[in-house]
């Protein structure tokens, strides 16, 4: 194919880059984020008509400006961050496991119940008895789906994405079973009285401040470092990216492609019941339709941007639950509405994901023939 | 005397529900400049409700003089664990006072007021302060069934010149002979209950031969919703109808279909300019300049507030044109009744349940061994506790459907 013989010049191309090298990768990511802030800036300016200087000090300031703003930072990226991980074993095998939200919940129900149920036996065999039913609720939401599709192959996608609506539904339900008052259609907090079931940080009050989440982050931490040697140093992870490159390939090698996809969702979806563990124990000592809050989407974006990488996954998840508290901030310290920060939070992760365009392909505008041809010969080679 | 035995009553009831008496212990006055005032909404300015909160607070501003940046407002915070974080950075931010203006709060706002006891917490609608036993927790609602009840006897006014004018139809009369009237709840709890018998026993006063039919939504603010069921209620019969829910729904069906209406929080003249007679409607600014008074002067908040029409807490929007004559003045001297403490909105003389007079609330279901009716004989609504509490369905109420 002659460009120049062709009548009709395209204006511009998109061809396939090969690697590039990390600092350019990160270069062009820093640069995606800041110029998501600049249309953050100019979007404020647009609507308040105040500094742009001032909206981003606000910015810094609703994340970590108190003690209390930064540890909210931090268990909403501990959260994020537990839940992609929790995607992640899935998706690395390509079984799209959307049903993050409902498994999330379902998890939340189970530690809501035993804590309600069984508030009056010793802390520890409580949290013991909160944790297995967590991970055994999250599990059997995430097997459902995934026993379907190993033995009648349904669509995955379709099948953990209702199980959501289900587990929404179930929230409801239980929302009027266990509600506070007649009426109120809410749970409201659990064990206020006795805080039977809340994990306390108030022991590490001396270090770290009346409102940590101390433990949250540090098991998210944990859960972080296993899930990095699950993935990268057992048969298991083997196994999984095996599936995951093909199931022909895997099936040749002597995996058995049904047991890999059964285990690693009944895994998936066991730590996003424990995430929901974190979240009403840790944190909301409730339950609502509104606990999982669309994290369960978000972590995918998470995992995807880190290429399923446990470790940039923490900084991804930090990121963006800086950008979504800050902007929260923004919102009502410049009187706008609730739904300004959700703007900002848009436009912010438009940049960050339309970045990925630019890491992965470039743009060639019609005329620049050479090198038109010479990197065609490259997407070819790659 | 009366009134001092009155006062000794419910210092004991208070006693009882909370164990023991407060002992007031007066915090140091704040300099006005220094008031900082953080207020926690469900909704924001689309929002009736949220909206008539918003400009209570408004006045609470121009009532002490506060500055812009000396109240901070948080919209559209739900009903969980957000509000607690919001409540506690409201504190964190300096101010003295918090308020949240949505039932639902009222667990995360005692969350608050236990981490952070300097800082006043005081919650809209809720009735766990004085049980909570926290100093600096507290409880405010008005005593809406005043006008409520002033609503009703509008209503009332207009049925009796419908029925001098010859005006009902056939459908409107239920078979006991009595004249169908429709109300369009949120849920069917005390909240809503108080609500619509304060309604019928104000348009009983002027009109007693009536039955009110109610149905409920389940829903706050569903506009399409509660113009459907307004529509049910009119195609069911009822001569008028009112609303217990936020938006202009059941307005727009009396509208269409030339039915009398009586609504709630707003006036609704503009979408039903011919048949809309008045609403019943809440102003919370007494509420807020008298908090943020109390923090200024360094004094306590009352644990349970509630107050009606002769603070300025209640009224009763522009009457429409369509009003029974004489209305305005029937309006005014029913105010003067009420705050006289000649007319008594729950008094038992004017209702019963079942066919029996109540004459005591302690041994029944629901109120918790409390005693609501006094010596006078009525029932003490919002006297108690801030909250409404008034939950029976008297005879005459008709619930066609039931959603908690």
């Amino acid at each position: 194919m002659n460009g120049k013989s062709a009548a009709k010049e395209p204006f511009a191309r998109v061809v396939r880059r090969d690697e590039l090298p990390l600092w350019r990768r990160l270069g062009i990511r820093v640069i995606a984020a800041g110029l998501s802030l600049i249309v953050c800036a100019l979007f404020i300016f647009l609507v308040t008509r105040s500094n742009p200087a001032a909206v981003y000090k606000s910015l810094v300031d609703g994340a970590v400006g108190t003690s209390r703003r930064t540890w909210s930072t931090l268990r909403d990226t501990a959260i994020l961050l537990s839940i992609a991980l929790a995607i992640t074993p899935a998706f690395k095998m390509r079984f799209w496991n959307i049903g993050a939200e409902g498994q999330i919940l379902v998890g939340g129900i189970a530690t809501a119940a035993v804590m309600r149920y069984c508030g009056g036996i010793s802390p520890f065999l409580l949290f013991v008895a909160i944790i297995a039913a967590s991970l055994a609720a999250g599990m059997l939401w995430g097997l459902v789906p995934a026993v379907f599709k190993a033995i009648w192959g349904t669509n995955e996608t379709l099948f953990t994405l209702m199980m959501n609506y289900i587990a929404i539904q179930l929230t409801s339900f239980f929302s009027i079973v266990w509600e506070a008052k007649k009426g109120s259609g809410t749970i409201g907090t659990i064990n206020s009285d006795t805080k039977a079931g809340w994990i306390s940080t108030s022991f590490m009050e001396g270090l770290f401040g009346k409102s940590n989440y101390s433990i949250i982050v540090l098991l998210v931490l944990l859960l972080t470092i296993g899930m990095y040697i699950y993935l990268k140093y057992t048969k298991h992870g083997y196994e999984i990216s095996l599936v995951g490159e093909s199931t022909n390939t895997a099936r040749y090698a002597g995996v058995n492609v049904r047991l890999v996809t059964i285990r690693t969702m009944a895994l998936s979806g066991a730590i996003c019941g424990l995430t929901g563990f974190f979240m009403v124990s840790g944190s909301s000592h409730t339950i609502s339709t509104s606990t999982a809050g669309g994290r369960g989407f978000t972590a995918i974006i998470v995992s995807w941007l880190a290429k399923f990488n446990p470790f940039i996954m923490i900084i991804v998840s930090f990121f963006l639950s800086f950008m979504s508290n800050g902007a929260i901030q923004i919102a009502s310290e410049f009187k706008l509405n609730e739904s300004a920060s959700e703007v900002i939070t848009g436009i912010i992760l438009f940049f960050i994901l339309g970045s990925e365009f630019f890491v992965n392909y470039r743009v060639i505008l019609g005329r620049h023939h050479d090198k038109n041809e010479s990197s065609t010969g490259k997407e070819g080679q790659a | 005397m009366k009134s001092a035995k009155k006062l000794a009553y419910l210092g004991m009831t208070a006693a009882i529900l909370t164990g023991a008496a407060f002992t007031a212990s007066a915090a140091e006055p704040v300099a006005k400049e220094d008031l900082k005032v953080g207020i926690i909404y469900i909704g924001d300015e689309q929002e009736g409700y949220t909206y008539a909160h918003m400009l209570g607070i408004e006045g609470m501003k121009e009532a002490l003089g506060l500055e812009d940046d000396q109240v901070i407002e948080i919209f559209n915070i739900p009903e969980d664990e957000t509000c607690a974080e919001k409540a506690m950075d409201l504190a964190d931010q300096g101010c003295q006072i918090v308020f949240a203006n949505s039932f639902g709060h009222e667990d995360y706002m005692i969350e608050a007021a236990e981490q952070y006891p300097d800082v006043q917490f005081c919650h809209a609608t809720g009735y766990q302060a004085a049980l909570s036993g926290l100093e600096n927790m507290h409880n405010y609602f008005t005593a809406v069934y005043e006008s409520r009840y002033v609503s009703g006897v509008v209503a009332g006014m207009k049925l009796a010149e419908m029925e001098a004018n010859g005006q009902f139809k056939e459908e409107n009369y239920a078979e006991d002979g009595s004249i169908k009237i429709g109300y369009v709840g949120a849920y069917s709890y005390a909240e809503v209950i108080s609500g619509y018998t304060s309604f019928l026993l104000g348009l009983r006063s002027e009109f007693p031969n009536v039955t009110m039919e109610v149905k409920y939504t389940g829903s706050w603010a569903d506009q399409a919703l509660e113009k459907e069921t307004a529509d049910a209620l009119i195609a069911d019969g009822c001569a008028l109808i009112s609303q217990h829910a936020d938006t202009t729904g059941a307005a727009t069906a009396c509208e269409a279909a030339g039915v009398p209406h009586v609504g709630y929080n707003v006036g609704m003249l503009d979408v039903a300019p011919t048949c809309h007679l008045t609403s019943a409607s809440i102003k919370w600014a007494p509420y807020y300049t008298y908090a943020a008074q109390c923090i200024l002067d360094g004094e306590t908040i009352d644990t349970d507030w509630c107050q009606g029409y002769d603070q300025g807490a209640v009224w009763i929007t522009d009457l429409g044109e369509s009003v029974a004559e004489g209305t305005q003045e029937k309006v005014e001297d029913t105010w003067n009744a009420i705050t006289e403490g000649l007319l008594h909105v729950f008094d038992t003389s004017t209702w019963t349940v079942n066919g029996e007079t109540i004459t005591s609330t302690a041994d029944l279901e629901g109120f918790n061994g409390i005693e609501y009716i006094n010596e006078d004989g009525y029932f003490m609504e919002s006297e108690i506790g801030s909250a409404p509490a008034f939950s029976f369905v008297i005879d005459g109420v008709v619930e066609l459907n039931q959603v908690f």
